[in-house]
C-alpha cells in the first residue's frame, strides 16, 4: 500500500506539472477567442510548426538552444499575425461556421505542409535531462521547467493585460469594439497584436513541448482537442477559468493514465467533461 | 420538361454502370454517392443551425461496431448495424440533450462535438487489442466460395455495391425531403433566434432538435457501416476524428448546405479534387496533393462562402428578371 | 432669427462646410454647415431622429463624409481615419455613455489616455478628473457596469477629458437619467465650459441645454434650420411652439 500511494502521489504531482503546460495552451486560445471572437482550430498545428522550427534551428542549423527557442517563439508569433491578417480577417464578418472552417482548412494545410516539408518520421531534438528524484518520487526535468515557464508566462500575460495601455485596450475591445476609435485605438491593429500574442504563447508552448516529446506532423491531434475541451470547461474566453480547468483536466489524464492506459485518461477526462456539460453547459466559469 | 429533368438524370445514373463506364469511374461514383449520403445526413442538422464538428464519431461507431461484431463475435452486420444505431442514438442524446436544453450553440457546440469525434478516435485506438488500433482492421472475408454474401453484407462485384449505395443515397434524399417539409424544419428555422417565443407557443424546441440530431446521427452511422463493408478496411483516421469531421462539414458547405443536392455536389467536388490532386502530384512529392487541397479549402471558404451549388443558384436568381416570379 | 452663415472674425476651431453623410443607402445629413469657435460652447438641438448623433459620429469619422468637408483648426479631416481623430484634439462622449462595463473606473479612464501624446500627462489629468468628480475617485476600483447612471456619465466625461482634448463632443448627456441627476450634469457642463474647453453638445433637452451654451443650431431631418445665440433661440416663437410646448 505504501508504494502504491507513492506512485499515485507521483502521478498527481506530474499531473500538476502537466496542468501548467495545458494552462499555457488554453491561455492563448482563450485570449484570441475572448478578444476577436474566433477559435483557432489550427492552434495546436501552430505549436507543431514551432516545434519543427526549433528543431531546425537547433539541430540542423546548429544555433544555441536558447536562440533557437527565441526564434521559434517569434516565428509562431508572426504566424499568428499572418493567420489573422490573411485568413481570419476576410471572414470576420461571415458566419461563425465559416470562421471555424477556415481555421480547419489551415489545420489540414499545416499538417500536410509539414508532412511535405519534414516527412513523417518522428524527430527529436535530442536534449535529455536526468530525472529529479525527491525521496521515492521522480520528476521529469522538462516537465518542471515547463511548469515554471508556464506560470511565468501567465504572470507576464496578466501583468501585461492589466498594467499596460495596450493590454487594457485588448481587454476593452471585446466589450465595445465600435467606440475604440474614439480613444485612438485602431481595432484592426489590436487584433493583429492579439493574434501575434496568441501565436507567441503557442510558440512558448512549442519550446516547452519540444523538450519532452517527439515531433510529428500529426502531434497537434494529441493536445489540440484537449485544449478545446479545457477552454470550454473553463468558459470560452475566460482565462482564469481555463487556467483552473487545465489543472483539473490534467489530473484526470494523469491519474486516469496511471490506473489504465494513457488513452483512457483522455476518455475519462472527456466523460467528466460531458458530466459537467449536463450540469453547467456554459462551462464552470463561463458566462451566458 | 424541366420537371422531368431530375428523373431523366436519375435514370441515366442508374443505367450508366450497365453501359460500362469502367471499374475505376464506377468506384468513384460509388464513393460520391456514399459520401453524398453521409454529407446529406450531416446537412440535415447543419442547415437548421446545429453545426456539428463531431459526426466522425457516428461514422466510426457505425464502421467499427459492425466490423468488430463480425470479426470478434461472428455477428452479421444485419444485427451489428442495429446495435451500432442504438449506440449512436445514445451518444447523440447524451451530447445533444444538455446542449439543446441549455442552448449551447455556435462555438461551444462545435468544440464539444469536435472533442466527441476525437475521443471516439482515441477510444478506438485505446482498444487496440480488439480494433487493431491505428493500423486499422479488415472485416473477415466471407467471399472465399462465392462472390457475394448477404449475411456478411459483402459483395465482390462493384455493380451490386453501386445499386445498394444508389438506393441508400436516394433514401437519404427522401429523408432530407421529409425533414425539409416537416413541422420541425419550419419551427426551427422560424425561431432560430427566438427560442423563447417558440417555446411560449408550445413548440418543444429541445425535442425537435434532438429528433433532427438523431436522424442525422443515424444516417451517418449507416454510412459508416456501409463504407467499412465496401472498402473492406477501416482505420481510426478515415472514419473518426477531427479530420473526417471537418471534411464532412467542408464538403457540405462547398456544395451548398441549404439545397437538397448540395451535399452530394460537395462530396463529388471534394472527392474529385482530392483524387485529381493525388493523380497529378501524389507520386512526385509525398503530401503535395494534400497541401494544395488544404490551401484550396482555405481559399474556398474565403472566396466562395455560399458553396458551389449555393453560389450557382444565387447567380441564376440574379440573372432572372424580376417579373419571372418567385 | 439669424440663419446659419459663416461668421467673420474669431477663430473657428471646428468648421463643417456643406457636409452630407449617411449610412449604406440612407442619407442622414444634408449639406450641413456650422462652426464652433475656440472657447465657445455650442449646442445642436432638434427632435428625435434629426441626425444629431449622426452629426457627432461624422465629426469623429465613425461615419464617412459623402460630400463637403470637416475642418479642425483649419486642417481637413477628410482623409483622417476614425482612430486618428482624437490626435487632432477632438474627444467624444458617445451617446449612452458606452463605458467598458467590465473594466474598473480607473481602467476606463486609462483607456481615455491611450493616445501616445496623452500618456505622459496621465497622472496630472487623472488628478484633474478626480477633482471634478470626487465620487469617481472613491469608486476608482469599482467595475464600471455597477455604477449608477449619473456616475457612469461622469466616468464617460472623465474618460474623454483624459486625452486633453481641445474640442469636446457631448452626445445626449441627459438621456436615461433622473431629472435631479440631469441638473447636476448640466451644471458640470457649465463648469467644463468655464474651464476653457470648447464644447459641441447635442441634446434633446432644449430648455436645459440652452441655459448652458453660448449658441445653438437647430437640426431638423438632417438639415440646419436655424441658429443663433441661446437667449435668442429660447425667446423665439419657432422653438417655443415646436419644442417647448408653449
Amino acid at each position: 500500500m505504501q508504494i502504491f500511494d507513492i506512485f499515485l502521489l507521483e502521478s498527481v504531482l506530474n499531473g500538476l506539472l502537466l496542468g501548467g503546460l495545458l494552462a499555457l495552451l488554453s491561455l492563448g486560445l482563450n485570449l484570441v477567442f475572448g478578444v476577436i471572437d474566433v477559435i483557432w482550430i489550427c492552434y495546436a498545428e501552430l505549436i507543431m510548426i514551432g516545434m519543427y522550427a526549433i528543431y531546425y534551428f537547433y539541430v540542423v542549423f546548429g544555433w544555441p538552444l536558447p536562440l533557437a527557442m527565441a526564434a521559434g517563439v517569434l516565428l509562431v508569433a508572426a504566424a499568428g499575425a499572418a493567420l489573422h491578417q490573411f485568413v481570419i480577417r476576410p471572414v470576420l464578418a461571415a458566419e461563425p461556421i465559416n470562421q471555424l472552417l477556415v481555421t480547419g482548412g489551415v489545420l489540414f494545410f499545416l499538417q500536410a505542409a509539414a508532412t511535405l516539408a519534414f516527412g513523417i518520421e518522428f524527430k527529436n531534438i535530442g536534449v535529455t535531462f536526468p530525472p529529479i528524484v525527491i525521496g521515492e518520487i521522480s520528476f521529469s526535468m522538462p516537465r518542471l521547467i515547463a511548469f515554471g515557464v508556464a506560470l511565468a508566462g501567465m504572470l507576464a500575460m496578466y501583468l501585461f493585460l492589466t498594467r499596460t495601455y495596450l493590454g487594457t485596450a485588448i481587454r476593452a475591445i471585446s466589450q465595445d469594439r465600435a467606440i475604440m476609435p474614439l480613444m485612438g485605438v485602431n481595432p484592426d491593429r489590436i487584433f493583429i497584436i492579439t493574434s501575434a500574442l496568441g501565436g507567441g504563447l503557442a510558440g512558448l508552448a512549442s519550446c516547452l513541448l519540444v523538450l519532452q516529446y517527439d515531433i510529428h506532423p500529426a502531434i497537434g491531434l494529441s493536445f489540440g482537442p484537449i485544449t478545446f475541451l479545457i477552454c470550454v470547461l473553463g468558459g470560452l474566453g475566460n482565462m482564469v477559468g481555463g487556467f483552473i480547468a487545465a489543472f483539473i483536466f490534467a489530473q484526470f489524464i494523469s491519474v486516469g493514465g496511471f490506473f489504465l492506459a494513457v488513452e483512457w485518461g483522455y476518455v475519462i477526462a472527456f466523460l467528466f467533461f460531458i458530466a459537467v456539460m449536463f450540469w453547467r453547459p456554459q462551462g464552470i466559469w463561463g458566462s451566458k | 420538361m424541366t420537371r422531368a429533368l431530375p428523373w431523366i438524370g436519375l435514370a441515366a445514373l442508374a443505367v450508366a454502370p450497365l453501359i460500362g463506364i469502367g471499374n475505376y469511374p464506377l468506384h468513384m461514383l460509388i464513393q460520391v454517392l456514399l459520401w453524398g449520403f453521409v454529407y446529406t445526413g450531416w446537412s440535415i442538422m447543419g442547415r437548421l443551425g446545429m453545426v456539428s464538428f463531431g459526426h466522425g464519431a457516428f461514422l466510426g461507431i457505425g464502421a467499427y461496431v459492425v466490423v468488430m461484431g463480425w470479426n470478434q463475435f461472428g455477428l452479421t452486420p444485419w444485427i451489428g448495424l442495429p446495435i451500432a444505431l442504438a449506440l449512436t442514438a445514445v451518444i447523440a442524446f447524451l451530447i445533444g440533450y444538455p446542449c439543446f436544453r441549455f442552448k449551447i450553440v455556435g462555438h461551444y457546440f462545435a468544440l464539444v462535438t469536435l472533442a466527441l469525434s476525437e475521443v471516439t478516435r482515441l477510444l478506438i485506438v485505446a482498444l487496440r487489442d480488439q480494433t487493431g488500433g491505428s493500423l486499422g482492421v479488415t472485416p473477415k472475408t466471407a467471399l472465399t466460395e462465392s462472390s457475394y454474401s448477404l449475411l456478411a453484407l459483402q459483395f465482390s462485384d462493384k455493380l451490386v455495391w453501386f445499386y445498394v449505395v444508389l438506393l441508400v443515397w436516394l433514401a437519404g434524399l427522401w429523408v432530407w425531403n421529409k425533414v425539409d417539409r416537416s413541422m420541425a424544419r419550419l419551427a426551427l428555422e422560424a425561431i432560430s433566434q427566438e427560442e423563447d417565443a417558440a417555446a411560449s407557443i408550445g413548440i418543444n424546441v429541445t425535442r425537435l432538435k434532438l429528433g433532427v440530431t438523431l436522424i442525422s446521427a443515424l444516417m451517418t452511422c449507416v454510412g459508416g457501416a456501409l463504407y467499412a463493408q465496401y472498402q473492406a478496411y477501416v482505420n481510426p483516421d478515415t472514419v473518426s476524428g477531427i479530420g473526417i469531421s471537418l471534411q464532412m462539414v467542408f464538403g457540405v458547405i462547398a456544395g451548398g448546405m441549404y439545397v437538397r443536392l448540395g451535399p452530394t455536389v460537395g462530396a463529388a467536388f471534394t472527392l474529385l479534387l482530392a483524387e485529381g490532386l493525388r493523380l497529378m502530384f501524389g507520386n512526385s512529392l509525398h503530401a503535395l496533393d494534400s497541401t494544395i487541397y488544404g490551401l484550396m479549402l482555405v481559399l474556398f471558404i474565403i472566396y466562395m462562402p455560399k458553396g458551389i451549388l449555393g453560389g450557382a443558384l444565387a447567380a441564376m436568381q440574379r440573372r432572372k428578371p424580376a417579373s419571372a416570379g418567385a | 432669427m439669424s440663419a446659419s452663415t459663416t461668421t467673420s472674425g474669431g477663430s473657428a476651431m471646428l468648421r463643417l462646410d456643406g457636409v452630407s453623410a449617411g449610412y449604406a443607402g440612407f442619407q442622414a445629413l444634408f449639406n450641413v454647415s456650422l462652426e464652433v469657435r475656440s472657447g465657445e460652447s455650442v449646442a445642436v438641438i432638434g427632435p428625435n431622429g434629426a441626425g444629431k448623433t449622426t452629426l457627432l459620429r461624422t465629426i469623429s469619422k465613425l461615419i464617412g463624409v459623402t460630400s463637403g468637408d470637416i475642418l479642425m483648426e483649419g486642417r481637413s479631416l477628410k482623409d483622417v481615419p476614425a482612430h486618428e481623430v482624437i490626435a487632432r484634439g477632438i474627444a467624444q462622449v458617445p451617446e449612452g455613455r458606452r463605458l467598458f462595463a467590465r473594466l474598473t473606473v480607473a481602467d476606463n479612464l486609462k483607456m481615455g489616455a491611450f493616445l501616445p501624446a496623452a500618456r505622459p500627462h496621465h497622472a496630472e489629468r487623472l488628478k484633474f478628473v478626480y477633482s471634478l468628480f470626487p465620487r469617481l475617485q472613491e469608486r476608482r476600483t469599482q467595475i464600471a457596469g455597477t455604477l449608477s447612471g449619473g456616475e457612469q456619465q461622469m466616468c464617460a466625461i472623465g474618460r474623454a477629458l483624459m486625452s486633453g482634448p481641445k474640442l469636446l463632443l457631448l452626445d445626449e448627456l441627459s438621456a436615461g437619467l433622473a431629472p435631479v441627476i440631469v441638473q447636476s450634469i448640466f451644471e458640470l457642463v457649465k463648469r467644463i465650459c468655464s474651464e476653457g474647453y470648447t464644447v459641441l453638445i447635442v441634446e434633446q433637452n432644449i430648455r436645459q441645454v440652452l441655459k448652458v451654451v453660448d449658441r445653438a443650431y437647430l437640426l431638423e431631418t438632417g438639415r440646419i434650420k436655424s441658429s443663433g445665440p441661446s437667449a435668442e433661440l429660447l425667446a423665439s416663437d419657432e422653438i417655443r411652439k415646436a419644442y417647448l410646448g408653449i
